[in-house]
């Protein structure tokens, strides 16, 4: 049977399912990835799905898609184009046709490419013609009338059974790519428990695409992605936003301190907030707060109290939250907030990708209020962040703001778990019992860290708050003199943090021509772009920050050997702005998207390409 | 428990100075205060004193215990995260008027609504004192003040009914220079499991002096006010001679041995009556048709938001296989290479 077809051996495939909001095709995409991380493949995922829950159906606002990347190497993007598009509409064909490789393969749902829907896409004529006479393989599976056939005979009213159209096009793409199907058979028999016909539905459905495809003539081919090189051990599929509240509960368990986290929803970062909610096995106490000032405040009182508290949102939600930022600040309590960035300004597009809430994290304060900020690079190491920015909070009695962005934050691939006995302890400076005078403001004289002393401990009483405090006695001041002392003490202490910061790595040669510099969740498409052009015998070199405010120290001695620095972010140049003002001296360029789309690894292979004539 | 140690009110004043205006009602508050938490009984350590901004929320820093100085209306905030975090600490809120009611408007509604078991102690002086003498959400409608040289066009809020129509468990109110009373008002907040709020009249020499003047200045106080307590016949006045009937739906104020009217008629309270209807009515009597209500309006038991957090939490950790991170990060979809 399907062996009798040909076997084409591939290094990396980009997979984009795509269809109406309601279609499933996230549940499709993450199918696929989980299946075939689980063959071992390296995974990259980008899941794009528009703001409203239900858009009207069968129009461009409304479709939904989710590109998947995997490969018998490491792979850092989602991909820029597709070899394989499904589409189970036409607004579905009209989204993402531009994102088809050419050569590629297009599946699409020939059932709904009526007259009506094309025209609702904004088709004036039927594309497949135009489609097969290019270059493309379009295969066209009349989806709805072959599951109909499938599961006629359970008994399903018509709903039910329309919603299995999508594993019937996941189950093409598993013949495609020669994935076993009993890992989503599995999915199914445990979602649906208590449903025996919906996992039956599914599972005919799922078998039925994987039939058609086998039999159809069009697809003459079956693909093979070798397994990765990938170093032992245990492995699972994260996302950003799991693997955020992770490392902030392995932060807590790590300090041996109680989670608290004070968050109101907002997109992308409920997720968060979910995460953490269902982890009472943990103790952890998730407080959903009336808004996200009560979310922080919650926080700040549960840090007073001695927790490891911590507070997610987005950039809405942090504009919200600065007064509170400046409260920690001053009362120097241990604090994470994180900030899933989302396109702005005010509600902008709130379910896409951007990072434009850089300076309102840097300097977005009222008075001399520094916290830290760092940043996360990949969907996987938001976990490895979430830990540091704990480990910074707590052990340098200091808000930190962790930035993500909607990128990192559904976006998932495979991870190594680590063990909690390789991860660094956390050891904040609580005051010890046995000490006998307790001044608040008495600071480590290499930290300048305060000790910490929390209610309920004898002998120890004090009181913070939002007042400008005396030095050592934590007193209200209003002296002149103490202020300035404070607010530098407060500076200084956010400054030494950097001592623990290692310099970024630059990866290629230490000088040259261009240096590419990037931050946060752009590692991927720049690590990528890079090296292709490296391979190709271009001489550029990429360094990546995720320790932000304060930077590492020494940075200017990695600048100073290049010709060119491009600063590539998806703003219009904060951090390239905020450089400048740090690390003064050079001329940064800049390279910019603000579209709420991640980098395509074409476009910034150009930008650096142009740099490289230019000279 | 904890050791029941003998404090004294002086144990719990800060070496910081008073700085409230001389004359406010806030000195007596903090004193009310203080002899309270001597009689309790509970260590020092534990209290927990949380604010917001306002000259009253100035309040922790004259306070030898732990306590947060936060920003404008938070305090409930703030010291939800607290308890919350650690229930085992006494905690009590200082609030003013617009501090609660305003900018924390949203804040104190909510923090009643989970019943967080805190003391949260609102002073009413109608006005804002600490940025000098604006109206507040607790101004009468018409009263002059510097954003309002016409009088306000605005209806005020009254605590009591917001307490209850926010499913408050617990109402009381208090005159500022009432100390012993007061004092036994704020033990019974105390031990009430569950947020209580007392409402203090209290008042502002400099920018709302004499607020309250008509009901709590010592010759008509006896007259103009009523002080309620569980059990107890609803009777008032200098001459213990007036008290509280129902009339239909609502409450009439009748003279005992006249137009009939026995001790018998009398109403007695019910303050642990989970229904708030006579709670309503009672918290907002108003001079000069009623007597101003003081005293505990409504105490009706119910459970804690810490406490079903915790049950969840161990009747959850019972169940799950998950005990650390190193389990759960190795549950579900894994896979070895
Ligand atoms: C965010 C913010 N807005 C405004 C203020 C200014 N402010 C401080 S206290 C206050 C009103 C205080 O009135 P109230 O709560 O009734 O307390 P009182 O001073 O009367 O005790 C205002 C408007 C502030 N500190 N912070
Ligand atoms: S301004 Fe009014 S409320 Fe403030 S301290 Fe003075 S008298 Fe008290």
């Amino acid at each position: 049977m399907a062996t009798t077809k040909k076997k084409i051996e591939k290094e990396e495939v980009v997979i984009r399912f795509s269809g109406d909001s309601g279609d499933g095709m996230q549940m499709t995409g993450t199918q696929f990835s989980n299946t075939t991380a689980l063959l071992g493949n390296d995974v990259s995922t980008f899941p794009d799905y528009p703001a409203e829950i239900r858009a009207p159906q069968g129009t461009v606002g409304g479709v939904s898609g989710f590109q998947l990347h995997f490969g018998n190497a490491k792979v850092h993007t989602p991909g820029d184009y597709c070899d394989v598009l499904v589409a189970m509409n036409p607004a579905a064909l009209k989204a993402n046709q531009r994102w088809v490789k050419n050569g590629g393969t297009i599946i699409v749902n020939i059932d709904s490419f009526s007259e009506k829907n094309l025209k609702k896409a904004g088709f004036d004529e039927n594309p497949l013609p135009a489609f097969k006479k290019g270059d493309y393989n379009v295969i066209e599976a009349p989806i709805q009338t072959l599951i109909h056939e499938a599961v006629k005979d359970l008994g399903l009213d018509m709903k039910s059974i329309e919603r299995t159209k999508n594993m019937f096009a996941l189950g093409i793409t598993y013949w495609l790519f020669n994935r076993p199907l009993n890992h989503t058979e599995t999915f199914f028999e445990q979602k649906f428990a208590k449903k025996p016909e919906i996992i039956e539905a599914n599972i005919l459905a799922l078998h039925a695409g994987y039939n058609y495809a086998n039999t159809v003539e069009a697809l003459s081919s079956h693909y093979v992605v070798k397994k990765a090189e990938l170093e032992k051990g245990v492995y699972r599929n994260i996302n950003g936003n799991t693997a955020t509240a992770w490392g902030l509960i392995a932060a807590a368990e790590k300090a041996k301190m109680p989670l608290f986290c004070g968050s109101y929803p907002i997109t992308p970062a409920s997720e968060i907030l979910h995460e953490l909610s269902a982890r009472r096995d943990l103790g952890v106490k998730t407080f959903q707060a009336e808004d996200e000032i009560g979310g922080i405040t919650t926080a700040i009182g549960a840090s007073f109290a001695g927790n490891f508290a911590v507070t997610t949102t987005s950039g809405p939600g942090l504009a919200l939250k600065t007064e509170a930022v400046g409260l920690a600040v001053i009362a120097e309590l241990p604090l994470v907030i994180v900030d899933v960035q989302r396109g702005g300004p005010s509600t902008g597009l709130p379910t896409k990708t951007e990072q434009s809430d850089l300076l309102q994290a840097i300097y977005g304060r009222h008075g001399e209020s520094p916290a830290v900020v760092i940043a996360a690079s990949s969907p996987s190491n938001c976990f490895q962040y979430a830990f540091e920015a704990g480990r910074i909070a707590l052990e340098h009695m200091v808000p930190v703001i962790l930035l993500t962005d909607g990128f990192l934050a559904n976006g998932s691939e495979p991870w190594r778990v680590p063990e909690m006995s390789s991860l660094p302890a956390i050891k904040a400076p609580f005051v010890e019992p046995s000490e006998k005078e307790y001044l608040p403001y008495e600071r480590d004289p290499e930290t300048l860290t305060r000790k910490w002393a929390v209610p309920g401990m004898k002998g120890f009483e004090h009181r913070v708050g939002g007042l400008e405090k005396m030095d050592k006695t934590g007193n209200v001041s209003y002296v002149p003199e103490n202020h300035q002392l404070m607010s530098e003490y407060r500076q200084e202490k956010v400054n030494k943090v950097a001592d623990d910061f290692p310099l970024p790595y630059v990866e290629g040669a230490d000088e040259g021509e261009l240096l590419v510099i990037g931050w946060g969740g752009t590692y991927g498409h720049l690590h990528t772009a890079v090296t292709e052009l490296q391979e190709e015998g271009k001489k550029l070199s990429f360094v990546h920050f995720n320790y932000i405010y304060p930077l590492p120290k020494g940075v200017e001695k990695i600048f100073e050997k290049f010709d060119n620095l491009l600063v590539c972010e998806l703003n219009l140049g904060q951090f390239a702005d905020y450089l400048s003002i740090k690390v003064p001296g050079y001329k940064y360029q800049k390279y910019n998207k603000v579209q709420g789309l991640p980098f395509t690894v074409d476009e910034l292979k150009n930008a650096f390409n142009k740099i490289l004539e230019d000279k | 428990m904890a050791e029941v140690n003998k404090l004294t009110p002086k144990d719990f004043k800060s070496d910081q100075e008073v700085r409230w205006c001389p004359g406010c009602g806030d000195h007596a508050i903090l004193n009310a205060v203080q002899r309270t938490m001597a009689n309790l009984g509970i260590p020092r350590e534990k209290f927990a004193v949380v604010s917001g901004i306002g000259c009253s929320s100035r309040f922790p820093y004259y306070m030898n215990t732990y306590g947060f100085h936060g920003i404008h209306g938070r305090g409930a905030a703030i010291a939800s995260g607290l308890k919350v975090a650690n229930p085992d600490l006494s905690v009590w809120q200082i609030t003013g008027d617009g501090d609660a009611m305003a900018i924390g408007g949203n804040h104190f509604i909510h923090v009643i609504r989970r019943n967080i078991d805190m003391n949260l102690l609102l002073f009413n002086n109608e006005i804002y004192g600490l940025t000098k003498g604006q109206y507040s959400p607790t101004s009468q409608l018409g009263a002059k003040s510097k954003t309002s040289p016409f009088g306000t066009v605005e209806n005020p809020f009254h605590p009591g009914e917001l307490v209850i129509g926010a499913q408050g468990h617990f109402f009381a109110r208090a005159i500022d220079n009432q100390v012993k009373v007061t004092t036994e008002i704020f033990e019974q907040a105390a031990r009430f499991k569950g947020t209580s709020v007392v409402e203090i009249l209290q008042n502002c020499v400099i920018f709302n002096d004499a607020i309250h003047e008509d009901i709590v200045s010592r010759d008509v106080r006896d007259d103009r006010t009523i002080l309620l307590k569980h059990g107890e016949k609803m009777i008032f006045g200098k001459e213990k001679d007036k008290g509280l009937v129902r009339d239909g739906l609502k409450l009439k104020v009748v003279t005992i041995g006249k137009d009939g009217y026995t001790i018998e008629d009398i109403l007695t309270h019910d303050a642990h009556e989970a229904n708030p209807g006579m709670h309503l009515m009672l918290a907002n009597m108003r001079y000069p048709d009623f007597p101003v209500a003081l005293g505990v309006i409504r105490a009706v038991p119910a459970a804690t938001y810490e406490e079903r957090l915790d049950q969840q939490i161990s009747e959850v950790q019972k169940q799950s296989k998950i005990k650390n991170m190193d389990d759960l990060m190795r549950t579900g979809d894994t896979w070895e290479v």
